[in-house]
């Protein structure tokens, strides 16, 4: 009764209030387009388009799809275990490396059957790797895991960029790369895979990594609900004082958890490393560990929720540079304008118009009614 | 009713509806300026509710409003605190790392600069404080004063803000017998001094020490008002319930076998480096009960956390069953079920529950890793809500939904889950803390009925209450703890309240009263 919003329909928590959020974020862009003296329908015609439409265009669309669900999924599986990493970032990095070294390690003596199971085995090793290290710190001796995973995303980028300048960039070149890797190594394009069944589809870097995100999330989807695992991780998130009391240990929940969060956003190596670069380089993470949160804040944490939110911001991304590139008046600062309000609206205010919704569907069931 | 002086508070036909929940229904209440008055009902019967339209946070749907004979409208807190009502609600609301005169002095600074306000309120608390006999030190941080004080510094906000009317929620809740003595005192001198209190609570033994007038409600509905000398405390339980209940507890004597749980020179140190339970020793046999009594924070807590293995021990030794189970690691509540010790804890919303999970899950709390929930990669949902369902229907938890929120159970269906879980593992031991604390009379009486079962089937009962009662009527033996050690025990047919009472202060009962109670 001290609740007097109650709470709201699942349909209407799930999915009413991030339609509300969006729909928001994109009333505020056009606004500001139109105050730069542009056509907004114009320009939401253009996204779509360029998004769905063109040639290829849903295919880059469904590319950044993939890593947004990989990071997505990352961001969730921690804030199960009631940590917030935001260290998606460097974890994808890092992840990147591990891809790479393994793959460029290997591709002379492996036969792709084999080197794929090992380059996402390093993927997820090196991510939760580099997670573990801010869980260990959180779980044993209690630093912030935000402080934390921030620092360690500014850590791993200056390691990359010690390796790439020093260690691994290719004898004789003068930009930071390492050699590419062997072609046998490279994980097929969606559009390759496609003709092997006679189906023709544009060029576009989307490859097989698509399919690891969507078993990934059926693998969260167990993990979370269905597995022992999932219930410590689930109590110790939502109440450390009844994990204790119920024999679970935290400190070792939280490692766990971190582990997999970090794996999961080490799998935006596979994609990018394997699956699109083909070599090892910079800033191949390019954001979407940040952009994750968004989508696991907007997915509500759960991987269908995630699959639809990375959808939105694979659209968003993929829409935006094609507006960019279609309108000289929408400059890419603006592309990044809008991406940004609809990261606000979903993120950083996804509940602002949860109350009002509350009192839509106000209907709190105080005990006197259970009791009935 | 015709002359005098207008009541206080007087409601007439509040109605407030929740969506499909009619939670007030047509409430009429007449409170006379200057007395106590009690409102009953169990959880859920809509005493907050009432009280909530009163102090402004939800407008009623119908129904009019008079203070001191005036009718009026109030939309929000500040309107009643014009209209002269303060509200001491059952969760404080105070900043602990405030002093106890800045938190007096929020949201009624009365001027950008601080320190003209603070002058002013400092004098005004020093004379409410000698008015009402409302000692606290100003200067205190709240954060380190009791609950009993915290909560005088609710009552000394309202009244600095001028409240003529003072609603106070549950606020024996978190108290000490004894400071619920104290607090029964301030509220007397209130009422000497004209203060209007309304008390609202489901302890009928405070509404019967302190009230002058009681309304007891049921459903929404006021069901009956009664001059409180005039009524018993078995008619408003029938009429808070709707049925007779049974205040007593009906038992045979206990018939204790081997030694289930013994506790050896068990010393505890907090985190303060404080010995809170200090070089204990008992034994609780099968098919007994034991009760611990205590003025609570005396170690009765930590005892409990120790021995099932929550909270780490500093030196002693725990044998269930003659084995030895002391813990090795820090905390391992793990190994302690495993050796058939249950544990209903004390506070179900901070450790025996978790809150937004559902029924089922938190009904497999502690019990996660049994193959009967849990095969070798997968948790069997399935069995998980089956068994949930069972227990529901065997517990009466209602409503009976294992896919319901925790949360959104009432505090005595909660605290049947917690029960089912741990009763139908049929432990050797049983601990059991706070068994109906927040739970509504009906609950209480089904609950205690429970345990006994339990200790009729060969279980070990170790009882943790601050209910003198609850102990005296559920223990066969009673332990008393003073300062982390155990200072006395009694059986219970020779306990009666006051020797105890003088065990939980540590001092020894002289010889008289000692012999008299063996006469």
């Amino acid at each position: 009764m001290a609740n007097p919003g109650g709470q709201l329909p699942a349909w209407a928590d799930i999915v009413m209030l991030p339609l509300i959020n969006v729909a928001m974020a994109f009333i505020v862009s056009g606004i500001i387009i139109a105050a730069i003296g542009q056509n907004p329908f114009e320009a939401v015609r253009i996204m779509i388009l360029g998004a769905f439409s063109y040639d290829g265009a849903l295919g880059y669309t469904l590319y950044y799809t993939t890593n947004f669900v990989f990071t997505g999924l990352a961001v969730a599986v921690a804030f199960h275990a009631g940590l917030f990493n935001i260290g998606g970032e460097g974890q994808a990095y890092i992840g990147g490396l591990g891809v790479g070294l393994a793959a460029l390690a290997l591709d002379g003596s492996l036969p792709f059957i084999l080197l794929l199971p090992v380059t996402i085995a390093a993927a997820a090793l090196f991510g939760a790797g580099w997670a573990f290290i801010p869980g260990y710190l959180q779980a044993k001796r209690g630093s912030h895991i935000v402080i934390t995973t921030i620092m360690f995303n500014f850590i791993a980028a200056a390691l990359m960029v010690y390796l790439m300048t020093q260690v691994l960039i290719r004898p004789g070149q003068m930009s930071p790369e390492s050699r590419v890797l062997a072609e046998h190594a490279w994980l097929p394009f969606m559009h390759e895979a496609l003709g092997w069944f006679g189906i023709a589809a544009a060029r576009s870097p989307l490859n097989l990594s698509l399919l690891w995100a969507l078993a990934c999330c059926v693998l969260v989807w167990l993990l979370i609900w269905h597995t022992r695992l999932g219930h410590e991780i689930r109590t110790v998130g939502s109440n450390q004082t009844a994990a204790v009391y119920a024999g679970i240990r935290p400190d070792r929940t939280i490692i766990v958890a971190m582990c997999i969060s970090g794996g999961l956003a080490g799998f935006v190596g596979v994609n990018e490393i394997l699956g699109v670069q083909h070599r090892l380089l910079l800033d191949f993470s390019a954001g979407y560990g940040f952009t994750g949160i968004a989508v696991a804040l907007m997915g509500r944490n759960h991987p269908v929720g995630i699959v639809l939110a990375s959808l939105l911001f694979g659209a968003l991304y993929q829409g935006g540079a094609e507006l960019a590139f279609e309108n000289a008046a929408f400059t890419p600062d603006l592309i990044v304008v809008i991406q940004g309000l609809v990261v606000l609206f979903s993120g950083a205010l996804g509940f602002m118009f949860r109350p009002y919704l509350e009192r839509l569907f106000a209907r709190p069931v105080p005990p006197a009614l259970a009791e009935a | 009713m015709t002359g005098g002086p207008p009541p206080a508070i007087e409601l007439r036909g509040i109605n407030k509806r929740f969506g499909p929940v009619h939670a007030n229904k047509d409430v009429s209440l007449r409170v006379p300026a200057g007395t106590i008055h009690g409102i009953v009902g169990e959880n859920g019967a809509g005493k907050s509710t009432l009280m909530s339209i009163l102090y402004g946070f939800y407008e009623a749907d119908s129904g009019e409003i008079a203070i001191f004979g005036e009718t009026m409208k109030i939309r929000g807190s500040e309107d009643a605190i014009a209209a002269g009502i303060g509200m001491v609600h059952q969760h404080f609301m105070l900043v602990d790392v405030f002093t106890v005169l800045e938190n007096i002095l929020l949201g009624a600074e009365g001027g950008a600069l601080l320190a003209d306000g603070m002058a002013a309120a400092r004098r005004e608390i020093t004379r409410l404080e000698e008015e009402y006999g409302l000692q606290v030190d100003p200067d205190a941080l709240v954060g380190d004063l009791p609950v009993g004080l915290r909560q005088r510094v609710e009552i000394l906000k309202a009244l600095f803000r001028g409240a003529r009317i003072l609603i106070l929620d549950e606020p024996t809740g978190v108290l000490t017998p004894q400071e619920t003595d104290q607090l029964f005192r301030v509220l007397d001198t209130l009422r000497q001094q004209g203060v209007t209190i309304v008390l609202i609570t489901h302890k009928l033994r405070e509404i019967m020490a302190i009230t002058d007038n009681v309304s007891v409600m049921r459903a929404g509905e006021v069901v009956a008002n009664r001059p409180t000398a005039e009524t018993t405390r078995e008619e408003l339980a029938e009429l808070m319930v709707g049925r007779k209940v049974l205040l007593e507890v009906g038992k045979r004597p206990a018939q204790p076998r081997r030694p289930a749980l013994e506790v050896e020179h068990l010393t505890v140190i907090d985190e303060k480096g404080l010995r809170c339970v200090n070089d204990v020793s008992f034994t609780v046999r099968s098919g007994e009960i034991v009760g611990i009594a205590g003025v609570s924070g005396n170690g009765q807590s930590e005892l409990m956390e120790a021995l099932s293995g929550i909270r780490s021990i500093d030196s002693g030794e725990i044998r269930v069953n003659g084995t030895r189970v002391t813990p090795v690691r820090p905390t391992d509540a793990k190994r302690m079920r495993q050796a058939s010790l249950a544990h209903v804890p004390e506070d179900r919303h901070r450790m025996g529950l978790v809150m937004p999970f559902e029924a089922s899950e938190s009904t497999i709390l502690g019990y996660h890793d049994d193959p009967k929930y849990s095969g070798m990669v997968f948790m069997n949902g399935r069995a998980i809500v089956a068994d949930t369902a069972g227990k529901m229907s065997r517990f009466d938890v209602r409503p009976r939904n294992p896919f319901l929120k925790t949360a959104n159970f009432s505090g005595g269906n909660q605290q049947k889950i917690v029960l089912a879980r741990e009763m139908e593992r049929h432990p050797d031991i049983l601990l059991v803390g706070q068994p109906t604390r927040g739970v509504d009379i009906g609950a209480i009486e089904f609950i205690h009925k429970r345990i006994v079962e339990m200790r009729d089937a060969g279980c070990a009962v170790l009882l943790v209450s601050v209910e003198l009662d609850e102990i005296m009527s559920l223990s066969d033996r009673i332990l008393v703890m003073f300062e982390g050690g155990v200072v006395g025990e009694v059986a219970a047919t020779d306990a009666d309240a006051r020797t105890l009472g003088l065990m939980m202060a540590n001092i020894v009962p002289d010889q008289e009263t000692a012999e008299a109670g063996h006469g």
